[in-house]
């Protein structure tokens, strides 16, 4: 007991570093077992298969070749944890102002449409312009959208989980709308709008491994930067920290509200321009993803720091990616990957519980959100 | 009279709307008989929305609950059904003892799913839009599962709920007849729904038990100094609202149709979300607007089969079908908004009771 303080400084990187990692690390491998028992137990009853001892290890080996285990799966698994990055930094900074925003499946939705409205429109555009302008669209939009929920916050109070959960059915419909009607491509069979040509992201490894795989990258040190290094980054963390504390020290709620609002949406609408510009090219009508919901359980794993929420993007943008041959190789749903995800986000909040656990009697807690989160719930706001 | 009709139409804009009102009016009996069949799930969501608000809980996991109450009642009396056979359905409502047993499977189910949220809202105290959203993915990931799983032995299913048959002489009847219809003309679950929003309505307002729970939604620290237990209080309503969820799902898999589709419940959660904050958190005024919306998507369905002649019918035939789909949500952006007529949750809503060190 007496050499624990002497022992401390040596010791202190890997002790901070578990401290860290501990709760997302046994929420990640308890979720996995869990699932492992899922897998079991329903082969057994609902598919009546024989008991398979051999099963779960089967399927997560699928999912891990699909994944991790084979250059194609790695390829994959960065085009599908790179929009979960861009659209998990969104909401991140959305938590560290206090603003809980649901919206970024509309944000997402909407970025993407204004993306590829762009790339149809200026489909033989030179790339070099088409491409910037097309994602400087989507980021705008994007921006706008979440903007509304924001400024609403700031101007009535109404709830931005309520807002913005409406708004992503607005965008839904507003997206089917605009792609069977006036960008709808003509002479197409099925509601789609036209490609977007030159818009197209560049390839630059793999079959499908876009340009925007850098560019969500590139949004970690830079949102960090912002967060962490700037003004308005101080000024984002004080009003979730305590807003009206932040209004006593002279800065301004409301506009912190509405900006962290639309650097959220920007950021999601940025992860749907990629997304669309890089893969389909094209918008469908009936164009689904759950980018938007997934990014917040990646925010939420991530503890809303950029340099968290990449790992986090990783992890699900691997399950992503390998849930396919999960499916076709073991015979198990690929709907697994929402069990363990929510399960994870289970245990993540019950981290109180989980820190009583030897060995994360040191931990730090699970989950970085503001308190503001629950405490504004239709009321005033700064 | 016909000539008198046609001037009214005549009339520049507002002939209009003689033409929108003759328009509904021939669709009358029709028009609210859908109107209904749709608000019934959306008023159900809502009054779990209402019941766990009014305690103080947020609950932004009644999607979730209203597709595992969808999946487990379809999936509960297939299984019944396939085991035990249907059996002879009853004259009314064509009840059998599968489908019976597969609404019970459901309501369990919701309660079990709403106990979890239960747990994590009141006991652990974390953060409720958090425990909800788990709740949403919980039951998109779970159903999706074992859909998957099941889809290749496809079970037969045990059929659905019929609707009441009212007899032509009381459908017929003036001026009520075809709200009558409309309301009545229903299964099992779409009728026990108007019987739970009227009860809901007195016993919030006018019991005992509706008294505590507003004071537990409203000011918890008074309501537990006049002896309130409100931790209890909380539980065993955020676990009764778990039932409501489930039979707004059940009424998807097992009376409006006679099977589960993966992510059935499309939204219906929200959009009850929705009725009850356009409704006020109050029963009544969350299945008025559960209705109001229904009548749009109604409007909508009326339109591209049957749209009007004349200008009016190219009028509207403007209006894109997705108009009517975003209008709940657009509305009940307007009303957050204060734009027309504040609506404003209970005070200690979403916040976590903590009771004071008893020393």
């Amino acid at each position: 007991m007496t050499a624990a303080p002497s022992a401390r400084p040596r010791l202190g990187l890997a002790v901070r570093a578990w401290a860290l990692l501990a709760v997302p690390t046994v929420a990640i491998v308890l979720s996995l077992l869990v699932g492992a028992v899922i897998i079991f137990v329903f082969s057994v009853i609902v598919a009546r298969e024989a008991f398979d001892p051999a099963l779960p290890l089967k399927a997560y080996g699928a999912l891990f070749n699909g994944s991790l285990g084979s250059f194609d799966g790695l390829v994959e698994t960065a085009v599908q944890a790179a929009p979960l990055l861009l659209a998990g930094l969104g909401v991140a900074v959305g938590f560290r102002a206090g603003l809980f925003n649901i919206g970024a499946q509309g944000q997402f939705l909407l970025g993407a449409l204004g993306a590829v409205w762009i790339g149809a429109s200026l489909a033989d555009a030179s790339p070099v312009v088409v491409i910037p302008l097309a994602l400087l669209v989507s980021v705008l939009v994007g921006a706008a959208w979440a903007g509304i929920a924001g400024y609403l916050k700031a101007t009535s109070g109404a709830h931005e989980v309520v807002t913005t959960i409406m708004l992503n059915y607005v965008a839904l419909a507003l997206l089917s709308w605009l792609v069977a009607g006036p960008l709808r491509l003509t002479n197409s069979p099925q509601p789609v709008t036209a490609g977007v040509g030159n818009a197209a992201l560049p390839i630059l490894i793999g079959r499908d491994g876009h340009i925007g795989i850098l560019i969500a990258l590139a949004a970690v040190p830079l949102v960090w930067f912002l967060l962490h290094r700037t003004t308005i980054g101080f000024e984002i963390r004080s009003v979730g920290a305590n807003a009206d504390a932040a209004r006593y020290a002279g800065m301004r709620p409301r506009f912190v509200i509405l900006l962290t609002m639309a650097l959220a949406g920007g950021l999601a609408g940025l992860a749907g321009g990629t997304t669309l510009l890089g893969l389909s090219q094209q918008m469908p009508a009936g164009y689904s993803t759950t980018v938007g919901f997934d990014a917040i359980t990646v925010a939420l794993l991530g503890r809303s720091n950029p340099w968290g929420v990449l790992p986090a993007s990783i992890l699900f943008g691997a399950m992503r990616a390998g849930a396919g041959s999960m499916q076709i190789q073991a015979g198990v749903p690929a709907d697994l990957v929402y069990i363990i995800q929510a399960i994870i986000l289970l245990f993540l909040i019950v981290d109180v519980l989980l820190r009583k656990l030897p060995g994360l009697r040191g931990a730090r807690t699970g989950l970085v959100t503001s308190a503001a989160v629950v405490h504004v719930a239709g009321g005033e706001s700064g | 009279m016909d000539g008198l009709i046609n001037g009214l139409y005549g009339i520049p804009v507002a002939g209009l709307a003689f033409q929108f009102g003759g328009y509904v009016l021939a669709l009358l009996p029709i028009l609210a008989q859908t109107t209904e069949a749709v608000a019934i799930p959306l008023a159900l969501a809502a009054m779990c929305g209402v019941l766990c608000e009014r305690s103080g809980v947020v609950n932004i996991g009644i999607e979730g609950i209203m597709l595992v109450g969808a999946f487990v009642g379809w999936i509960v009396a297939a299984g019944w059904a396939l085991q035990f056979g249907t059996g002879d359905p009853l004259p009314l409502f064509g009840i059998t003892p599968a489908l019976v047993i597969g609404v019970v499977a459901a309501l369990l189910a919701g309660m079990l799913l709403a106990l979890l949220h239960a747990w994590l809202a009141i006991s652990v105290r974390v953060d409720q839009i958090i425990s909800g959203v788990i709740l949403n993915i919980l039951a998109l990931g779970a159903t999706g599962y074992l859909n998957t799983l099941i889809a290749s032995h496809s079970p037969p299913g045990a059929g659905a709920f019929q609707a009441l048959a009212l007899p032509s002489q009381i459908t017929s009847l003036p001026l009520v007849g075809w709200i009558i219809g409309a309301l009545f003309g229903q299964g099992p679950i779409g009728i026990l729904t108007l019987v739970i929003v009227v009860l809901f309505q007195v016993l919030l307002f006018r019991s005992r038990w509706g008294l505590r729970t507003r004071a537990a939604g409203e000011h918890p620290k008074a309501a537990e100094t006049v002896g309130i237990d409100v931790i209890r209080l909380r539980y065993r309503n955020v676990i009764a609202s778990g039932a409501l969820a489930a039979l707004g799902g059940a009424y998807l898999s097992m009376e409006q149709t006679n099977s589960f589709q993966a992510d059935m419940s499309a939204g219906r959660g929200f959009i009850g979300l929705a009725a009850m904050i356009v409704g006020r958190w109050t029963p009544i005024g969350a299945y008025g607007a559960a209705i109001l919306f229904a009548m749009g998507t109604a409007l909508g369905q009326a339109i591209s089969i049957g749209p009007p002649n004349g200008q009016l019918g190219d009028l509207l035939t403007l209006l894109p079908s997705q108009f009517f789909d975003a209008l709940p949500y657009v509305v009940t952006i307007v009303i957050l908004a204060g734009v027309v007529g504040r609506s404003i949750p209970p005070a200690a809503d979403g916040r976590p009771y903590e009771r004071e060190a008893t020393t």
